[in-house]
Formats: C-alpha cells, structure tokens, sequence
C-alpha cells in the first residue's frame, strides 16, 4: 500500500485519536479539508452559491433580502422542494423521474376535481391525489424491476401520459378554482406561524440537536471511541440557536414563518433521518453507489428501487397539491413549463450527484432556496421567464458540472 | 497434509456442466483447519466454478460436500454463509461511496430503525485490529483506500458471519508489491487464528509464499496435489499446463515420485 508508514496512515490497533478521544473543533476542520480535497464537496457548493446569489440580487434590488420577499420566497420554495426531496430518493439509488412535474400536475389536478367538483372532503381528495402518486410510482417501480427499462424513459413515457391523464381529469375547462376560504388554500397562502411557537421550535431544535449529539457523544466516549468535545457541541447548537431564531426574527417582522414551510422542512427532517439513521437508509445508498455488491450483502435491491419509485412520485403528488394550494387552482399548465426540471435542477444544485450514491436530504431544502432566489430575483428586476430560464439553466449547468468535476477529482485521487 | 486431521470440508466426486461444457469432472479437495490450500489452474481449468460451488452460487451436478464430516448441500450464498463458508469474489463487491464500518455490515446493520454505529464501529475496529489491518479510519468512504486495504475490508468483512473457511478468488491479482505483501500477511493470520483458507491464484510466488498445499485443476480435472513447501514452482507450472502429461517419459524418477505422493494425498 502506497501509504504504509506515512504518518497519515493510523493503525486500526492505535487508541483513537488520543486518550481525551475528542474530536474537537479543529479535527472537524481538518476532516473538512480532505474530504473537499478528495472531491467530496458536500454542500459547500450551494451554500457559496446561495450567498453570491443573494449578495447579487440584494445589489441590483434592495427589494430582495426585505422580510416581505423571504416570506413569500420560503413559501413559494415549498411545492418545488417537496417535489425536489422526492428526486433526491430516485437520484440516490442511481435513477431518475422525469415526470415528476406531471405527477404534481395531475395530483393538483386530481384533488382539485374532487375537492370542486365532487364536493368530497378536503382531508379526502387530498388522501386520494397522494394515493394517485403512490399507485404512479408503484407502476414506475414494476416496469423498471421487471423489465429493465432504463428509468428515464418509464418516466418520459410518463411525462407525456400523466400530462394527457392531468387535461383529461380537468375536462373541458381546464382550469379548477379552489374557493379562497378552504381549508387548503388558507394553509398554503396565510397559515403562519404564531411567533411565540416559531421561537419555541427553534428551541426545540437547537436543544434537540444538542441531546442527541451529546448522548452520541457519551456512548461513544463509553466505548472509548473518538467523540465530538462538548465544546463542539455547544458550539453547533448555539450556532444553530442564533441562526434559527434570527430567521425566525427576521421572518416575522413581516408574516411570519409559512406553516407551509414547516411542513416542507419536517419532511427533510424526516427523508434525513431514514437516509442517514436506518438500515434501509443505507441499503440506497449502497444499491446508488453499487447495486452488485447491495445484492451479494443480500439487500433486496428491487424492494429498494420501488421503494425510492414510489417516494419520489408520492412526493411528487404532495408537491402537486401544494402547488394547487399555493396557487388557489389547478388547470391545464399545472406542472408543466419549468416545474419538472425546477425540481431536479434543486436536488442536483443542493449537491445530490446525478451518479446515483452520494447526497442527502438536505440538498433538496438548499437546492430549491437557490432556484427560488433566482426566480424572485429576477422577477423583482422585471425581467421575463425568458431570462430566469437562462439563468437557472446555466445554473443547473454548472451544478452539473461541479458534480462531474467532484467525481474526476475523486478518480484522480483513487476515491471512485 | 497430516492425515490424522479430518478435513473442514471435503469434496468427492464433484462435477459440474453448463450445457455441453463439462466444467469440472470428477474433483477432489480437502480443506483442513489452519490451513491453506491454495487451487491453481490455467483459464478454463475450473477454478471459479469450484469456488462457486463450495460458496453456493452454481449447486454441483454430482459428487458429494462433507463439512465437518457431516454431508451437506450448498444450494445458495446463504446456505454456505450458514454452513461457515465465506467467500471474498475477486471483485470484492464493495460500495465506495459508504464507509468501512457501513461497508462492513452491509446487510446486517445492528438496529435497524435507530442504527447502533457505536456497537458497529466498536466492533468494525476489533474485526480490523485482529488483521492488523492498516486502515487510516474506519469512517472514511472505501473510495479513499487502496487496493490492499479494500481487500483487507472485503476479507474483514467475511470474517463478521464467524466462518470456518474463507475462499479468496483472485485475492493478489490487482495489487502492488507491497499491498499483495500485506493481503499475504492477512491469509497467514486467518491461517493462524485456525480458519481453512482457501486461495484461487494465478500468482506462483503467492502460492508458493503462503499455501500448505497446492491443488491443480487441468480441464476440469484435479491434476495432483502438491505440498507447496516440496514442491517447485516449474513442477506446478508442469501440472497447469500439462507438460506432465506428455512429458512423462522426459522427466526423471522425481516427477513419479511426487505424482505418487500427490495422488496419496487425496
């Protein structure tokens, strides 16, 4: 082995990392460092580019960073990045949907019909539009396991018969509206946040972080394993506590915090925590970094494709129902245009690799923030769909284009 | 091969054919406790589709498997893992985006809904630190380890089930000096810990480094059974390919004599 006696190589039999077994605040730095080195760029892409981009558009309009435009801005990145997270799911296993715009399309379209048009309860038209994406994905997931179709051309057969599927539901019209006093609709446009409880689950999360990584800790200092120091600790929560609460502050100065909002980041609460925390998270991430080895640990690798088929669609679906919500209408253009590949510009640009195995849920939260800001900005600055479309375009490409050169970097430094 | 130990795992009278091709006819092997045996042969001469039998992927037309002197069938990978028959495929099937301890209990991760890394790593480090293994961390992503080291996870890994053989295919085909130096080391030690070790190689200086016995597979037959330590390199280079067979007549008293001893060792 090349590196055998350098002083980088431990030994397996040395104590870990010194009797204090702390890993502190500089040792996180430094592990940082070689991962960034090694082409494993995590989410310090977007976030440098979510920082240029709002520096950007705050210089050319002092309208941007206004509490008013982050109100709206975290409520109309919501839909997008249900959508987006359900991506993340198909992208980690090595897949993609294409179709995901029309899934939403056709779930708006589906609980709009039922909700107007069939005067069903609200609670069951949306069970029912969410049910569509499940059945959708299930579909998806059959005709991949059982034969083999590459996954983006199930899902662009997809696109075109779930849009056809969506004018169909919508009949003649082709455009529902949803009454303003709904339920729904209330949810999605002016359901905020009563601050006292925005300050409170910020708390809450900044105490739960704390909790868990100080339990982690204690175990593995138990063990006599390197551990995060309590400095560390404290450190992260208070961080988190300061920015948490700023934003908090911030946003309600103005509205306030969407409960749509709320809605979207427990969902990436919840993706993380079965990605990272859960047998099966890890059994994706071995089917996207390499389904032969998956199978031989005997994984049942179909189980976990359909699985991810049928998140994404069902996220898909959630995703639609917000966006009719948002919007107070379903109709014909519901998903189309710039929908489909908003979403899986978002959970490339949030650092998911389109390689399939690397990547997390957090992507799609920082990856919609960055579409969102370019879309508002632009809109703030008058320019036509034609510009935003440019611009996110280059964007996505140059997403893309990180993650390939991430993956070079990782071959040339014998990591891939 | 000291007869007074029984075998791990004999095979008698094993044939296998795919279709037309008789892939192996008739083959013999002994696997004994601390032991290494390694299986040499030419390509085509039959030396996966052993491996394959005796880790359950093809189940054998004919013959018969004892393990621990109990007959057995190996009708699937998990019969074999059962059994406490563990096999590192030449590619070692490795996901390089997940890390070693991840890597290691693929499969069979500990708390499924809640994973317990600690009782993990803990145990990753002591499965590592009974190789000597030389592994930087046990949290780095395997694409960050050589070639060596990615053996050294791939036979750890392995080890996790508690198996009584280990079959390495190919386990030094891809490896520098140093780093086959080093899996060679890791076959000693399994040897040494009382494992039965199997190694499929092409590599005679391998062979010659670390098998007890060497086993020759012509054609899908067994064509003798060395003791590596007596034997030279160019005697089972004779056997592989065959120049024993024509060649006979060429060779001095020796060759009869060591052909004898082979046969009497099965």
């Amino acid at each position: 082995m090349s590196d055998t006696g350098t002083a980088s190589s431990v030994r397996a039999t040395d104590p870990p990392d010194g009797a204090a077994g702390d890993d502190g605040v500089r040792g996180g730095f430094a592990r940082l460092a070689d991962r960034f080195r090694g082409g494993d760029l995590g989410a310090i892409p977007v976030v440098i580019g979510l920082i240029i981009i709002w520096t950007v558009m705050q210089i050319l309009n002092p309208v941007f960073l206004s509490s008013t435009n982050l109100v709206n801005l975290a409520l109309e990145s919501a839909p997008v990045g249900v959508i987006a997270l359900g991506v993340v799911c198909v992208l980690l296993v090595g897949q993609i949907d294409l179709s995901v715009g029309s899934i939403s399309g056709l779930t708006g379209a589906v609980m709009a019909v039922l909700y107007v048009s069939r005067h069903l309860p609200a609670w069951l038209a949306v069970v029912a539009a969410v049910a569509v994406g499940c059945v959708i994905g299930l579909i998806y997931s059959q005709i991949f396991n059982r034969l083999g179709i590459p996954s983006f051309v199930i899902s662009l057969g997809g696109l075109l018969t779930f849009l056809g599927v969506q004018l169909w539901v919508l009949g003649a019209d082709g455009s529902i509206n949803l009454p303003f006093d709904s339920g729904l609709v209330t949810f999605a446009q002016v359901a905020f946040v009563p601050p006292w409880l925005a300050y409170a689950l910020a708390v809450l999360a900044a105490v739960a972080v704390f909790a868990t990584g100080y339990v982690r800790a204690r175990a593995r200092r138990r063990a006599s394993l390197a551990a995060t120091s309590m400095r560390a600790l404290v450190a992260r929560s208070v961080i988190l506590l300061v920015g948490l609460g700023f934003a908090v502050w911030y946003l309600n100065t103005d509205r306030g915090v969407g409960w749509m909002f709320v809605l979207f980041l427990g969902l990436v609460l919840v993706a993380h925590y079965v990605l990272s925390r859960t047998k099966h998270g890890t059994s994706v991430y071995a089917v996207g970094g390499n389904v032969e080895a998956a199978r031989r640990a005997g994984i049942n690798v179909k189980f976990i494709y359909t699985s991810a088929f049928i998140a994404c669609a069902t996220l898909a679906a959630v995703g639609g129902v917000l966006a009719a919500a948002r919007l107070a209408a379903a109709n014909q253009s519901s998903g189309t245009g710039d929908v489909n590949l908003n979403a899986i510009a978002a959970a490339v640009i949030g650092g998911t690799s389109l390689f399939g195995g690397r990547g997390n849920a957090f992507s799609a939260l920082l990856g919609v923030m960055v579409i969102q800001s370019i879309a508002s900005g632009l809109t703030l600055l008058n320019l036509s769909s034609s510009f935003r479309f440019m611009v996110t375009g280059a964007v996505l490409l140059i997403a893309v284009a990180l993650d390939s050169l991430a993956r070079r970097s990782r071959v040339s430094h014998g990591r891939a | 091969m000291e007869p007074s130990t029984s075998p791990l795992l004999a095979l008698r009278g094993v044939s296998k054919t795919f279709g037309a091709v008789a892939a192996l006819t008739d083959v013999a092997l002994d696997v004994l406790p601390a032991h290494v045996v390694a299986i040499v042969g030419d390509n085509g001469a039959g030396k996966s589709t052993l491996v394959k039998i005796l880790s359950g992927v093809h189940p054998p037309d004919a013959g018969t498997i004892t393990f621990e002197d109990r007959p057995v069938e190996i009708p699937n990978p998990a019969a074999a893992q059962r059994l406490g028959i563990a096999t590192v495929f030449q590619d070692l099937a490795l996901c390089e985006n997940l890390n070693v301890i991840q890597n290691l209990f693929l499969g069979r991760e500990l708390g499924p809904y809640n994973l317990d890394d600690v009782a993990m790593e803990v145990r990753s480090r002591e499965l590592l630190r009974r190789l000597s293994a030389k592994i930087p961390t046990v949290r780095v992503p395997v694409a960050a380890l050589s070639g060596g080291q990615r053996q050294t996870v791939a036979i750890a890994r392995s080890l996790l089930g508690e198996p009584k053989v280990v079959i390495l295919d190919e386990p030094t085909a891809a490896l520098g000096v140093a780093q086959t130096a080093e899996v060679l080391n890791l076959i000693e030690r399994l040897r040494d810990e009382g494992h039965g070790v199997v190694m499929i190689s092409h590599n005679m200086a391998d062979v010659q480094a670390v098998a007890d016995t060497v086993a020759v597979l012509r054609l899908g037959r067994n064509n003798g059974v060395f003791d590596a330590a007596a034997t030279s390199s160019e005697e089972i280079v004779a056997a592989i390919t065959g120049a024993t067979d024509n060649a006979v007549t060429r060779r001095r008293g020796a060759a009869a004599g060591r052909a004898a001893e082979g046969t009497a060792d099965e």
